[in-house]
Formats: C-alpha cells, structure tokens, sequence
C-alpha cells in the first residue's frame, strides 16, 4: 500500500506567503484595528527587511536554498516550461514599466518633507533685551516644587492660566496638539502629552522656543515651517516660565535634567 | 654579546623610548638659558591666552577651484579607515598570538601572523593619507591647523615620536615573527607586540584630544582666550568617551575587514586545505567582530549621553535635530551588522551535521532579531504625505511613535544582543552532545537566565523610560547593559563547563560553508565602513559653523551644515575608495605569495 503523500507547499511559496501574510498583519494591525496606519516610507523600511529576515532563515541551509530557487532555476533552464518562462519574461517587465509609469505620472500632492522636529537650540539667545546662556539656564520658579509646593501649585495654576488664554487654541485643552486652530496647520502643533516633545527637553529649551516662536528658529536647519508666535512680545518672562511649570505638571513628564531627584 | 642580553637590551631600549615620550613636557629641573627663556615665553602666553583668531572667507585659500571641506572631509576619513584597521589588527593579533603561546597550538600563530602580514601594507597607506591630511589641512585651513598647532605642540611632537616607536616596533614584530620563536625569545615577540599596541593606542588618545577638543574644548578664558595647558586641553570633556567608543568599535572594525580578507581568500581559494584554512580564519575574525561589536552600543550610548550633558544644544542636533534623520540610517546599518553576523554563524552551521538539530529554533531567532531591528529603527519623527498627517492626526504615530525614543532603542539592542549570543551558544553546540548528568538542570537555568534577563530589561525600558524623568531614562541604560553582559557571561560559562568532556556527534569540517555566508562577511565590513564614514560625519557636523565649538568660529564659504543627501554622497564615495584600497591591499598579499619562473627569460649562470 502506498504511504500517502504529505501536502508540502514549495519552499518559494513559503517564503512569499510569509512575507505577504506579515505585510497584511500589519494592515489589519496598524491601519484597521487601531485605526494608525503605517506611513508609506516606514512600511517600506520594515518590508524590505522583513523580506531580509525571510531571505536569511529560508537560506542559511545549502537543502532549503536549493528548495528554495529550484523552481526558478527550473522557470529559466527546463526545457518544458517555455511557455511559463515566455508568460513571465513578458510580465515582469511590464509590470516594471507600469509601476515606472505610475511613479513618473504628475501629482499634485505637496512634496515629502524631512521635517527636524527638535530644532537646535543656541548656546544664548537674546531675549527680553538681554542676554540668556541657555546652556545653564533654569527655570526660577522650579525650586518652589519641593521647597514650597503651595506656591509652586500656586505658580502652575497661574501658568495654566496664561496657557488656557494663549496656547490651548493651537495645542489644545488638554495639551494634545489638537485645539480648535491645530486642523487648519500644517505641520499641526505639538503634542504635549507624547513622550517624545517636551520629556525630552531642558526647561531652558521651552524658555527659548514659546519665547522666539516661528521666527526664532535658527538658520542653520532653514526652511522652517511654523506659525508659531514670537510670545516675548506679548507675554513677560515670569509668564513663559510659569506655562512652562504648567506644561510639565499636566502631562506628567519631567523635563530634562541631568540630576537625581 | 648573548642573544638574550641582545633582547633583554633592545627591550629596555625600546620601553625606554615609549616612556621618554610620555615624559610631560615641562622641563622642569632643566636650568639651561633656553630652556628658561622657554619657560618665560610659556608663562607669557600662559598669561595672555592663545586667542583664537577672527578670520573672514578670504583667510581661506583657494586653489584651482577645489573644495577644500571634501578633501579635508576625504582625507580625514579615509586616514581615520585605515588607522582604525592598522590599530586594531595589533590588538588581536597580540591576543591571538598568546592563545597560541598558551595552547601552543601552532595555527593560531600562523593566523596571527597572517593578520598582521595584511596590516603592513594597510600602514603605509594609513601614513600616506595622514601625510595628505596634514598637507590638505595646512593648505586649505592654515589658520585652524596653526591655532590648534600652538595649544597641541608638545602632544605632536609626541605623536612623531610615538610614530617611529610604532613603525619601529611593527616592522620588528612582523619581520621577525619566524626569528623570534620558542622559548624566551617568543616572550620577546609578545612584548614587542605589547609596545606596538601601547605606542598605537596612545596616538589614537592623542589625536583623539586634538579632536575632542574641537568639539568640547577646555582650558578657555571668558574672553575665548585658551589659558589652559597641554593636558586641560587633551583632557576635554569628550575625550574619554571617544576613546572608548574608538578602541572597542576599532576591535570590531579590524575584525570585520580581517574578516572580509578572510572571505576573499575563501573564495578565490582552490584546494580544499585552503578552503578550510581561510573558513576558519573568517569564523575567528567575525567572532572578534561580534566580540566587540555587542559592547559596541553602549559605548556609543555613552558617548552621545556625554554630548548631550555637554551641550544641549549639540545634543539636540545630533539625536534629535537635523542629523536625526542620519542617525536612522545608521540605525539600519547597525541591524545589518547584527543580521550579516548571525547570518554568517547560521550558515556556519552546515560545517557539522549534528547541528541539524538546531535548525528549528533558527527562524524564532530571526523573528525576535527583525522585531527588536524594526523597533531599533523606527523614527520618531515619521516623514508623511499630506494624506497620512490626516489619517494619522498630527506628525506622531500614536503607537509607534513611543518607539522613536532612546528607551525603546535601548531594550531592542539589548535583545539583540542577547539573541545573538543565543546563535553563537547554538553554534557551539553543534557538533558536540553533553556528557553531564546535569545537562537539563543546565539548559534550564539558561532558559531561565535568559527569560530573566529579558523581562527585566522590558522593565527598566519601559518602566524608567517612559515613566521617569530623564535622568533615570538615560541611567537605565546602565543596568539594561549589566543585565545583558551578565546573561551573555553566565551563560557561556555554564555552556562550557556543560560541554566539558562532551562527545562530538559529527566533525566539524572547516570548509564547508556556503559562498553566501562570505558575502555576509564582505556585508559586514561594507557596512562598519559606511557606518563609521556616516557617524564620522555626524560628530564633525554637530559642530555647525564652528572649528572649534564656541570659540573659533568657521568664516570659510563652506561653513554651512550640507544637505543630508550630498553628505550621504560624500561618505559613500569615500567607503567605495576606502573598499577599493583595501581590495588593493588583499591583492597585493596575494601577489606577494606568487612566485613565477619565467621561461628562457634569465640567462643561465654558470656553477
């Protein structure tokens, strides 16, 4: 009696289907289930590695790579697959001109931009008429966080309010980027709340930034895009730092130090 | 004269030099009138500073249209290449040679002194491109080599002694390396070999300071004036960092280019003999690689923490600035390392049989190595069409957004780590079976070490670095590391007393290893060499239009900060002269191994 065969997919087939089932977890993962689709230029990072690591595992043994492109070798060589071979040789490079043709068409959308998110700061800044070393500046009211933390809720709450008539339009109530102005920007105003914005800067560089706003930026990272406000012409010192106590206590993060606490 | 008091005497020569040149350079107790009047002219600039001077476009020289921040940028890097080769080939070697003196397994020395062969040619090269670096820079930037020249003069003048005790120390450890065998005068060699590797080491930390000076200077006066001396200057802020971060990345550089030697020879080889020679010299050069490429990631962690907390404004430039978006290609390169060499290990594996049984658990690898790779590069900052901002909400992915951050970077390179050395524990398994009634006692406290050691690295990633503030964020790092280096540690020992006395299933036939696993190993010096060519960039860069940060200021037309794109051009031109050189170089040891007799070309002598 004839043992019966086991159903074995080829090795090529393995290793597409790997990759195309990786490549629709993560659109159903990213782009359905939680509603955050992955960037075109991130996705074609992660694919092309992913590609990669199938290439590695499915190669690293002489039987599994021979497996591997034997129906490829045969595709080219064997003699009676010459009307596959000539469906083949016709598809590939049609589908690459038409993928070429596709990118070459006009678009009207705006071009991608490498945006810096954290600007440099200098290493002073004229402000307020005077000259601040933001290498070693600090903010005056923090010392208040331990030594009297009923003026420093104090000082927040005061702060919070300079936030709430200034700076929620654009970044928001709750200090997530999206106040009632944020959809009419682009780029839209920062998050607070991301681990990613204020967690990781000094106080001192906030300080320079709501001071000298949009106009501010420097020119070594030109063009830069933002409608930010020059706030020194509107707000005094104490203001700037108190919004900033304010930034820090509503989202919970600490800004950067380089001392135990 | 013995030959042992000849040695005893060349030795006492030669350490006496090396110390003569580390000697301050302070004269004291020397009452000669020059020396005084040297002593009054110090304590004159001592006094009024070695300001730095105020140049404008024009104090730059021009000659024939060429642009002098590309040569200079050429040179540096491609001395920097070959210097980081010709220093490191010694350090192992040395090692390599005491294994051999300790086994007295013959092979490693052979080995070794193959190594070393490789690296002669490199040096004069290196020498070459130093020599056309210093011309380049007192020709096109005479100003800032003279400035640098007036608070460096003694360390220089150093550094050309240090050269000859160098030279001198490399040309008598390699040509007498068949003199000096057996007994004593093998103890000779490894001393020699000992200088050279001090006498290379202590130029790096010199002209390290030269560096680091420039972007962390010290011994500077509130007017921009340098008051300092010698040693305030040399011993910036930035100084040790970046000696670290260049011993241990030079180590694994050497290791990848002896690496890609190795392949070159592997596969241009004929006879089987040859072929098992230059597989097991490329498994010893990749395994140095990854030796000290796992340590690598911290040093560099520490040296980008040392910037930051020097300058935040150089910090911010640097990880989160506009150089940010070089750093996610290095970020790529730095995976490639990590994947060329496990992929070289697995493919290793076909040299025995009884490592079939292994196989299985090769693609859980793959899988935890491309995830922890994938978070490893994933950019804060993402670059988005219009119609991603809007379906995104803003320029943050919400989810993977929080994997843009040094926290999440750091728990994905520990993992990395740490699986890497799972393939090479599963590599030395291969052809051997336990003898040990202990064998799953063993196994199970390294599954245990090892789940240990990545749930508490989790912990502090995610715990310290996305529910503390920052300090504590950067300060996890450090137990991050420990808990890798101490999983790595203990579990190779327990592996190796394990395996003591173990039963070799099937041999291990150095040879039989596919081509692919060589292009691994071309892969791995490609990539160290774009990658050190890009951060190379990327540490110069954050200086911006300073030559020397806060005190002299670049006035050149060429002080701006270039395109990421024209700077990525210029690094990839640089690696593939750097590659063809180095190609150069293993053609000329082949060469120099081909001896031919011409037919009817030389007269015949007579007896």
């Amino acid at each position: 009696m004839m043992a019966a065969r086991r159903f074995k997919i080829p090795r090529l087939a393995q290793a597409v289907l790997t990759v195309a089932l990786i490549y629709a977890a993560f659109r159903v993962v990213f782009d359905i289930i939680l509603g955050q689709p992955i960037p075109a230029s991130l996705m074609t990072m992660y694919m092309f590695f992913v590609v990669s690591g199938v290439f590695m595992v499915f190669t690293f043994t002489e039987e599994s790579t021979q497996e591997l492109v034997a129906p490829i070798r045969a595709l080219v060589e064997d003699p009676s697959k010459k009307l596959v071979r000539n469906i083949v040789f016709l598809i590939v490079p049609l589908a690459a001109a038409g993928l070429t043709y596709m990118k070459m068409l006009p678009d009207f959308a705006a071009p991608l931009e490498l945006r810096t998110i954290h600007p440099a700061p200098p290493s002073s800044a004229e402000l307020y008429g005077k000259r601040f070393d933001l290498l070693n500046l600090t903010n005056p009211f923090r010392k208040f966080e331990k030594a009297d933390p009923e003026k420093f809720q104090q000082l927040v709450a005061e702060g919070g309010a300079v936030y709430m008539a200034n700076c929620q339009y654009c970044h928001g109530d709750k200090l997530d980027g999206k106040g009632p102005y944020a959809a009419a920007l682009n780029p839209t105003p920062l998050n607070f709340q991301d681990v990613g914005t204020i967690a990781q800067l000094q106080e001192s560089f906030l300080f320079w930034r709501i001071a000298t706003g949009g106009p501010g930026l420097p020119k070594e990272a030109a063009p830069w895009i933002s409608s930010m406000p020059v706030w020194q012409q509107f707000l005094s010192e104490d203001e700037i730092w108190k919004v900033i106590l304010f930034l820090y206590d509503y989202t919970g993060h600490r800004p950067r130090s380089w001392e135990h606490e | 004269m013995t030959p042992r008091r000849a040695f005893r005497l060349l030795g006492t020569l030669l350490l006496l030099a090396f110390i003569f040149c580390l000697v301050p350079p302070d004269g004291t107790g020397t009452g000669s009138g020059a020396a005084l009047a040297q002593q009054s002219a110090d304590a004159q600039t001592a006094a009024t500073g070695i300001a730095a001077p105020k140049l404008t476009a024009e104090d730059y020289p021009t000659i024939a249209g060429v642009n002098a921040r590309v040569v200079v940028w050429l040179a540096a890097q491609l001395h920097l290449w070959f210097a980081a080769f010709v220093l490191a080939v010694p350090i192992f070697v040395f090692i390599i040679e005491a294994i051999g003196m300790w086994s007295r397994d013959r092979r490693y020395d052979d080995m070794a002194y193959e190594f070393i062969k490789i690296s002669i040619a490199a040096y004069s090269l290196t020498a070459v491109l130093g020599g056309l670096l210093v011309f380049s820079l007192i020709v096109f930037y005479p100003h800032l080599t003279q400035y640098l020249g007036a608070i460096f003069k003694e360390t220089m003048f150093y550094y050309a002694l240090l050269f000859f005790v160098e030279s001198a120390a490399l040309y008598l450890y390699y040509y007498g390396w068949h003199w000096l065998q057996g007994g004593f005068r093998k103890w000779v060699h490894l001393t020699i070999g000992l200088l050279l590797n001090a006498a290379g080491t202590t130029l790096m930390f010199l002209a390290n300071g030269w560096l680091t000076f420039m972007m962390s200077p010290a011994g500077i006066d509130p007017s921009g004036a340098f008051t300092g001396d010698v040693w305030t200057a040399l011993h910036n802020h930035l100084w040790n960092p970046i000696n670290i971060h260049r011993m241990v990345a030079n180590v694994a550089y050497g290791g990848s280019i002896v690496g890609a030697y190795a392949a070159f020879k592997f596969l241009s080889a004929s006879g089987a003999k040859e072929k098992a020679h230059y597989d097991w010299m490329g498994y010893t050069a990749n395994f140095i690689a990854i030796c000290a490429l796992l340590p690598l990631p911290f040093a560099g962690y520490y040296l980008a923490a040392e910037i930051y907390a020097y300058s935040q404004q150089m910090g911010i430039t640097l990880m989160g600035g506009i150089f940010a978006w070089l750093f996610i290609i290095q970020a790529v390169l730095i995976g490639t390392l990590f994947l060329s060499a496990n992929y070289y290990l697995w493919c290793g594996m076909a040299r025995s049989e009884g490592a079939a049984r292994y196989y299985p658990y090769i693609k859980y690898i793959a899988v935890v190595l491309i995830g922890a790779f994938l978070v490893w590069f994933t950019p804060h900052t993402l670059v988005l069409t219009n119609e991603e901002l809007k379906a995104l909400g803003g320029p943050y992915h919400k989810y993977l957004g929080p994997l843009g951050i040094m926290p999440a970077k750091n728990t994905a390179v520990n993992v990395m780590i740490l699986f890497t050395a799972l393939s090479f524990l599963l590599y030395r398994r291969a052809n051997r079976v336990v003898t040990v009634p202990w064998e799953k006692a063993g196994n199970a406290v390294q599954v245990a070490l090892f789940s240990a050691g990545i749930v508490n690295i989790f912990f502090l990633g995610i715990y310290h670095g996305y529910f503390t503030n920052t300090v504590y964020k950067v300060a996890s790092s450090i137990p991050q590391v420990i808990t890798t280096l101490v999983v790595i540690a203990v579990s190779i020992l327990i592996d190796a007393m394990m395996y003591r006395g173990a039963k070799e299933v099937a041999p291990l036939r150095w040879g039989r290893v596919p081509d692919r696993a060589q292009y691994a190993l071309f892969l791995l010096a490609v990539a160290f060499t774009w990658l050190m060519g890009l951060m190379g960039y990327i540490r110069s860069g954050i200086r911006q239009h300073w030559h020397v940060v806060g005190v002299f200021r670049d006035n050149s037309p060429d002080a701006f900060t270039p395109t990421l794109g024209y700077a990525a051009n210029v690094v990839s031109v640089g690696t593939m002269i750097f590659m063809a050189m180095v190609i150069f170089v293993f053609w000329l040891s082949q060469i120099s191994g081909v001896k031919r007799e011409p037919d009817g070309y030389w007269k015949e002598q007579r007896a």
